[in-house]
């Protein structure tokens, strides 16, 4: 499966984009952060934390409402978009280059199969 | 998100919301603009410069005849007999059990001639009430709120944009709390100056079909100053961080005006008025809980119906709750019982301590530059 842009989708609005062999790059749809509106407070799991494929690993918050992210696939944390903490707006700005949330490494690269394609994912929602 | 909107009742603006790009909700049984560019870009720009919102979802209602003071003064708090022509008046409508009905802000137009002005969800029960309190007086009451649109326009920049579109000089000088006919781009108004941002502003009502007209000159020429459509998303954030209360949060059928520190609206030197035992036994003993003001010191916004702790013990609940885009802090209101010790929150898990501070929370600049220099 591939796509032009790269990433995959969770229906949960999680994007998932393979660099090279390992890690994952996880984020939050155009579509969510336009939904969401203002974002103004992140909270994402720590390095080394386990992620488990649709469960919650964070919640991203708006001035209307608090929205858990759910893990689009399992894996360890690797590495968090500090700069979050201090510009959550950047979800807004940028999804993809700056406001994306956390690195994975997949615990079962499988998983990835079951995630949808860019355009799947549009007719969706 | 948005429900359907079938049902919805739509103000006068609705097509003006579109064209700009509104999302919408439904407030109060209304199809209403949340925001067009964003809840905090609006925000600052009513801080910086101005907003320009539709509130023509608010209800009105006339009080007229020889009895109208009399009646006023007894279905309201604040003492409405020392109110002068052409001037403006914040007050709550009390239960008798001082429980409130709504707040509200009446305007005296004429000896015998009051309109008032009361929140959108509440009109229906707001004029139910009052028929019901009117008997006995020698008053009409007339819900008139489909004569009326409403448009505020607020921000440091408003007073020269209306200065700029308006005839004549009525509104130059017009002091807080003063209103007037005016022809604002070419439409009869009546311009009030008030507002519910904390800063410098005015609402203006003229008839719903001449609204749109209204909104789209002042938004064409007043761009280059500015000017944003702003909808109810920054409202709230606006009003929170002045101080002010919102019916349905910080005050209620379960909260009365002493409850919610508005005890400046209730004026127990004047002759009986609903609600007055029960309010004077509540300022005298002290309210069994009130309505207190929190920053958090961080980020994460603590909603409405979270519950608030003293200690280990339950002390009560958050009313409010969002993100001062002026401060860049989490704030709100909760109600906690009298003589509660240090309040803390818990939101998903983490626990945050609440610093109970005196509103507002910010002060407009344009507010700050006039109590200077009154």
């Amino acid at each position: 499966m591939s796509t032009t842009s790269g990433l995959l989708y969770a229906k949960s609005h999680e994007w998932v984009r393979r660099d090279g062999d390992s890690p994952v790059t996880i984020g939050i749809s155009d579509y969510a952060q336009n939904s969401l509106g203002d974002i103004t407070f992140v909270e994402l799991p720590k390095v080394g934390d386990q992620l488990t494929k649709g469960d919650p690993f964070g919640v991203v918050e708006s001035v209307k409402a608090a929205s858990d992210l759910y893990a689009p696939i399992s894996g360890e944390v690797v590495e968090i978009n500090g700069d979050l903490d201090q510009a959550p707006e950047k979800i807004n700005q940028s999804p993809v280059e700056e406001g994306w949330l956390i690195r994975v490494k997949p615990s079962d690269p499988s998983e990835m199969e079951s995630l949808l394609s860019e355009e799947d994912y549009a007719k969706s929602v | 998100m948005t429900s359907s909107s079938t049902e919805l009742k739509k103000t006068p603006l609705h097509a003006f919301h579109q064209r700009h790009g509104a999302r919408f909700t439904d407030f109060g049984g209304w199809d209403m603009p949340v925001q067009y560019g964003g809840i905090l870009e609006e925000h600052r720009a009513v801080r910086t410069a101005a907003g320009l919102f539709d509130v023509s979802h608010m209800g009105e209602c006339d009080v007229r005849g020889a009895g109208a003071a009399d009646f006023l003064n007894h279905l309201l708090t604040n003492d409405v007999s020392r109110l002068q022509t052409g001037r403006a008046l914040y007050s709550p409508m009390c239960y008798e059990n001082g429980g409130t009905v709504d707040d509200l802000i009446v305007w005296k137009r004429d000896e015998g001639d009051y309109l008032l002005c009361i929140n959108a969800a509440n009109t229906a029960k707001d004029m139910e009430w009052i028929h019901r309190a009117a008997t006995g007086f020698e008053v009409s009451v007339e819900d008139v709120s489909d004569r009326w649109a409403l448009l505020a326009l607020q921000g440091p920049q408003a007073a020269e944009i209306l200065l700029g579109a308006a005839d004549g000089g009525v509104v130059d000088g017009l002091k807080p709390f003063a209103f007037a006919e005016a022809v604002v781009a070419g439409i009869p108004c009546l311009v009030s100056r008030t507002g519910y941002t904390g800063e410098e502003g005015f609402e203006i009502f003229c008839g719903p079909g001449q609204a749109e007209e209204l909104a789209e000159v002042l938004l064409a020429t007043s761009q280059s100053r500015g000017l944003v459509p702003a909808g109810l998303g920054a409202r709230d954030t606006l009003r929170l961080e002045a101080g002010f209360p919102l019916y349905g949060h910080e005050l209620s059928a379960d909260i009365s005006p002493i409850q919610a520190g508005l005890g400046w609206t209730v004026k127990f030197g004047k002759p009986d008025f609903i609600g007055r035992p029960a309010l004077l036994a509540q300022k005298e003993s002290g309210p069994a809980n009130r309505v207190v003001h929190f920053r958090t010191g961080g980020r994460r916004i603590i909603r409405p119906g979270t519950e608030v702790f003293s200690g280990t013990e339950k002390a009560g609940e958050v009313l409010s709750g969002t993100i001062s885009p002026s401060l860049n802090e989490a704030i709100g209101t909760a109600l906690v019982a009298a003589g509660a010790g240090a309040l803390a929150a818990e939101v998903r898990g983490h626990r945050i301590d609440l610093q109970v501070v005196k509103p507002p929370f910010h002060r407009g600049q344009s507010i700050a530059k006039n109590q200077n220099n009154p």
